[in-house]
């Protein structure tokens, strides 16, 4: 197949992703929320970003891993911790993956 | 803030993601190939599509046979979460023209979004949003397409077990953590991220969006009690 014959099927998905994106920017203004979606709005960015974070965490290739050998699970406790304590991007990060280095190098012992 | 201030902010608050973005850009731009997708194609469905998990599964399905129209379904589902992102936004756009609000639309991924939200949770109404999500969606938009560009062109130099994916949950932990001081916000993360984990076996990761659904449920619940 030629490259241009995957353009239409591109098109559609884009502008699918890009309908869904502009969805309520788009119509911000023009219609009036109900009460309950106002009130749920504001736990967006926790609600969304959490759920993204802890599958990568707590699952590996689909199962739930919770024991020691886990080091994911682990060094994201740590960064949560971090993260707690002091705020801090970079240094959030930089413990996630010291901690998981760590702990990848003391599972291969 | 002035404009650049605001545009820089969110360019640089959207680097560290990079690490675990550019890692799988390449990869998509191997898979896409693979899937017998033309080198070209693959590159523009990063322009056309802009989604990273959709394109990925996008090019796994079309390897794989599928329709093309259960492909088309497949990466709407993938992409429900960001309507919850659109909402979110939406208010501290309303102002803005036409044009601004189609752009920030386009741009508008996890990424882009967390790195804006602490800033737009501290000030809902913040006159720089608009330059703030620009930034961020910037920097994201050039690392993905010379990251797939990469891809198509060199391969996978990359050893895979580098663990650089993990750079994007540990920057959702350092964003949301910090943002949990009440018993509403900390039972939406809870809710949301308990959900997230029992609902991955759902197809096209619609778990996702039903976790962050839960989560806002969860949340509104606890908060409106004294």
């Amino acid at each position: 197949m030629n490259w241009t014959d995957w353009l239409p099927l591109w098109l559609a998905c884009g502008l699918l992703t890009f309908a869904i994106r502009y969805s309520f920017i788009g119509l911000e203004g023009r219609y009036r929320p109900p009460g309950w979606f106002v009130r749920w709005l504001p736990y967006v960015p926790i609600a969304a970003l959490t759920a993204l974070a802890t599958p990568e965490l707590l699952l590996d290739a689909g199962n739930i891993q919770l024991g020691a050998d886990n080091p994911r699970l682990w060094a994201g406790l740590v960064a949560i911790a971090v993260a707690a304590r002091w705020r801090n991007t970079l240094l959030t990060i930089a413990a996630g993956f010291a901690a998981l280095g760590l702990l990848r190098w003391l599972g291969d012992l | 803030m002035t404009r650049s201030a605001a545009f820089l902010l969110g360019m640089r608050a959207l680097l560290p993601m990079l690490l675990g973005v550019v890692p799988f850009g390449v990869i998509y731009g191997v898979v896409a190939l693979q899937s017998g997708i033309p080198p070209l194609a693959a590159v523009l469905m990063s322009s056309l599509v802009f989604a990273g998990s959709a394109q990925f599964l996008l090019a796994q399905l079309l390897g794989a046979g599928a329709p093309v129209l259960l492909a088309v379904g497949a990466v709407g589902l993938i992409n429900l979460r960001h309507a919850l992102y659109s909402a979110s936004v939406a208010p501290a756009l309303h102002a803005l023209p036409r044009r601004w609000k189609v752009l920030l639309a386009y741009l508008l991924t996890d990424e882009a979004y967390a790195a804006a939200i602490p800033h737009l949770m501290q000030q809902p109404r913040s006159p720089q949003a608009h330059w703030l999500l620009f930034g961020a969606g910037f920097a994201l938009w050039t690392g993905w397409q010379l990251s797939t560009l990469a891809g198509v062109l060199v391969g996978t130099q990359l050893p895979a077990d580098l663990g650089l994916d993990f750079a994007l949950p540990l920057t959702f932990i350092a964003i949301v953590v910090p943002l949990i001081d009440s018993r509403a916000r900390l039972a939406a993360a809870l809710v949301a991220g308990t959900m997230a984990v029992l609902l991955a076996g759902l197809p096209w990761k619609t778990g996702l969006f039903f976790a962050a659904l839960a989560g806002l449920a969860a949340g509104a619940f606890v908060g409106r009690r004294p």
